[in-house]
């Protein structure tokens, strides 16, 4: 895999090694020496255009565990208010001599955009209300370690069904996980009120559906997604209260899941709104788990993008800055 | 200036015959004399030059990614010999002074007529009329009168300036995009692309909404609208309504929304970023059909130059726009002719005369007979080549057509007798 920029890039086989890989690489969190020598001299530079300190940190650690040379580039605001473009920008970055960016930008597909411009590895951690593949992985890590304890099956996610909630439109948490959960075998319904459908949804790969308490019954897992402020006030629904009875995960509704479902939420959560305390910190719950996964899963990823002998030669600008 | 005479020329295809251009107009052929320029047109059709209702010239204020001169340029190798340059400039074309400067400008450094489109509103903010009729008493003339870029969204506004235009004959173009549908952040069709690559999607009821409240504000000041870039079949269905009951409103279509789909951005090209954006095939389709048909009256480039610096960006935040001059005639004979959706009289009416009619341009969209300005373009129409965006006269390269092979068919271009461009 040359570019990890969506979760449709990845298939069974390499999801599943990079779940493997990132068990191998779990292990290390508990030793009091936590270095792996895999990507000594390589250099991975963290991009961010858009602000993120729980997925920032989490590359940074997964790199220097992994022994490279992580450099954090705080890029936010410099495109546009600067007046350099975003070519530029990455051209700027790369022309050190970078052998990965992991790039987060608050505009969907800015990470596939510049790979057109640098030879580098390009790492998606997020793109607007487009994808965040590595988050997928790590859910779905969460999901498996939590199937194999609970329901262990010959492969794991096959007869498993598992709900989204919530701002579907907005989430590129959302888009890279039904991808992604499909390709491992789950069955995936999406949760929302109409107005935060995905425009297209007949061309999604999970079913859409309006009605929670139809589909907690059934879910063996269900993950529940932010609302963000902006859309509270965006008409997407007439009020948080009725957001929350209609589709937050309430104490109430906890009882109508089946025994062992799992509760996930990427984070951060708005406690009271889309999930209730007493919901997060359930026994089912695996957000903590998820969080805790973050740094093995993309340690796995960085080493399955640099770590291979048959790798490609030292990343250049194809083309002079102009 | 030497007399020229074209021989073997087919004039809309009806029939070869010479061409004599004598003094900027079409004088009998059989009066020319020895010692006079020949020029074998044998097998090239002949049709009135070109107008294009809707180019962005970007002069003043944007003189880095075209100028009058280059953009004239560029026209006169499309095939054009007028364009009706909007008025988003800087300063915006908002009075008489700011119209009357950009037709100086098309008379000192022009290759084709420039006309200024005025402003609807001060400054394009849509909110007072711009003063309309002191453009329309101007030496420059002004008909036309185009918020473009902007939609006149505002209802009473935009019946005020229907009303108003009246007294001169003007007609009000109108970039028909519901605000508050489509937003500024609107930059994808919606639809099944849109949701999929998370971007903010511009749904096609954005355009036909204000088409058809902009139609019953015809029927309520007896007017004249012209829809610029009209992108969906929603909107087609809307125009055909008003056409059948003969509701005073032409249309154009720009040549991208005729080939290119909502597919070209999923690699998220910015290149492709338009507005209205690029629809999905059907809607293509009906396009095609309704020009055929007369519900479009018009093909017009929307030309839109832009620097690099302005479209490198993530997709969401780059510019919108795509060149067109050049590429407009090629893409109408590989969409309308080569497929026989329109011959070439046909093809004349909608690029030519239609639109010279539309913004009341007398000596452009003319016949070919004896007296009138020789204003023509001469056509190969089996010439083909593949499109090279550093082989253009604009001094932009946001050019959609690269590397895509497209009829070349302008062999030479004629404005008042003046060959503006030769091949």
């Amino acid at each position: 895999m040359r570019h990890l920029l969506s979760a449709a890039d990845l298939e069974l086989a390499s999801a599943t090694e990079i779940f493997d890989v990132a068990e191998e690489m779990s292990l290390l969190q508990g030793r009091p020496v936590k270095k792996l020598p895999a990507l000594r001299g390589r250099t991975v530079v963290n991009l961010f255009f858009e602000d993120s300190t729980r997925t920032r940190s989490s590359f940074e650690i997964a790199g220097k565990w992994l022994s490279a040379d992580v450099i954090n580039v705080s890029a936010k605001g410099s495109s546009m208010s600067k007046g350099e473009s975003l070519r530029d920008t990455v051209l700027t970055v790369a022309a050190m001599g970078v052998d990965a960016l992991v790039i987060r930008h608050h505009a969907s597909g800015a990470p596939r955009q510049v790979t057109q411009w640098i030879d580098a590895h390009v790492l998606n951690a997020g793109d607007g209300t487009h994808e965040h593949p590595t988050q997928a992985l790590l859910d779905a890590f969460t999901l498996r370690r939590h199937f194999r304890q609970t329901a262990p099956t010959l492969r794991d996610f096959e007869g498993k069904t598992i709900a989204i909630v919530g701002d579907i439109t907005h989430s590129r948490v959302a888009r890279s996980n039904v991808l992604l959960l499909n390709t491992l075998g789950a069955d995936v319904i999406m949760v929302a009120p109409p107005t935060l459908w995905p425009s297209g949804v007949d061309s999604w790969p999970a079913r859409f559906c309006t009605d929670l308490d139809e589909v907690l019954p059934i879910v063996d897992a269900v993950m529940m997604l932010r609302v963000q402020r902006e859309r509270m006030s965006g008409g997407y629904f007439p009020t948080p209260r009725e957001y929350t009875i209609g589709y937050g995960l309430t104490s109430q509704r906890l009882e109508m899941l089946k025994v062992g479902a799992a509760i996930c939420h990427p984070g951060p959560m708005n406690r009271g709104l889309e999930i209730s305390a007493e919901a997060a910190d359930a026994a089912n719950s695996l957000i903590l788990e998820q969080v805790a996964a973050g740094v093995a899963v993309r340690m796995s990823v960085l080493y399955s993008l640099l770590g291979g002998a048959d790798d490609t030669p030292p990343p250049t600008a194809r083309e002079p800055l102009g | 200036m030497t007399d020229i005479l074209i021989t073997g020329a087919d004039w809309l295809g009806g029939g070869r015959g010479d061409l004599l251009v004598r003094n900027g107009v079409l004088a009998d052929p059989a009066t020319a004399g020895s010692d006079i320029e020949r020029f074998d047109a044998d097998g090239l059709i002949a049709l009135p030059g070109l107008v294009d209702l809707h180019t962005h010239l970007r002069q003043p204020g944007r003189e880095d990614t075209e100028t009058v001169a280059s953009g004239t340029a560029a026209a006169a190798r499309g095939g054009y010999t007028a364009v009706l340059a909007m008025a988003n400039t800087t300063p915006v074309t908002d009075t008489a002074e700011a119209a009357e400067h950009v037709a100086e400008l098309g008379r000192r450094d022009g290759l084709v007529q420039v006309v200024p489109v005025g402003a609807v509103s001060k400054g394009l903010k849509g909110a007072e009329l711009a003063e309309l009729g002191l453009m329309a008493r101007s030496p420059a003339g002004v008909r036309v009168f185009s918020d473009d870029g902007r939609c006149l969204s505002d209802a009473r506004l935009m019946r005020r300036a229907l009303e108003y235009v009246r007294a001169f004959d003007g007609v009000i173009a109108q970039h028909a995009q519901d605000p508050r549908l489509a937003g500024p952040d609107a930059c994808c069709h919606e639809g099944t692309i849109s949701g999929r690559l998370g971007l903010p999607g511009w749904p096609a009821a954005a355009e036909s909404t204000i088409v058809a409240r902009d139609i019953q504000l015809v029927q309520l000041t007896r007017s004249r609208l012209h829809v610029c870039h009209v992108s969906t079949a929603e909107t087609v269905d809307v125009l055909r309504w008003a056409k059948s009951r003969d509701i005073a409103v032409t249309a154009e279509v720009a040549p991208h929304h005729l080939l290119l789909t909502t597919d070209e951005v999923l690699d998220y090209d910015p290149t492709y970023k338009v507005n209205p954006p690029l629809r999905p095939a059907e809607d293509v389709a009906e396009l095609r059909l309704a020009l055929a048909d007369g519900t479009i009256d018009a093909v017009a480039t929307d030309h839109a130059p832009h620097a690099r610096h302005d479209k490198e960006h993530a997709f969401a935040e780059a510019a919108f726009g795509m060149l067109g001059l050049e590429t407009a005639l090629p893409v109408v004979v590989e969409t309308m002719i080569n497929p026989g959706a329109l011959d070439w009289a046909g093809l004349a009416m909608r690029m030519a005369t239609a639109p010279a009619h539309i913004a009341r341009l007398a000596d452009q969209g003319r016949r070919g007979v004896v007296g009138e300005p020789a204003t023509f373009v001469l056509v190969d129409p089996t010439a083909r080549a593949v499109v090279d965006r550093d082989a253009s006269a604009s001094l932009s390269r946001n050019n959609p057509w690269h590397g895509r092979e497209l009829p070349d068919p302008v062999v030479a271009t004629f404005w008042q007798g003046r060959v503006t461009f030769r091949r």
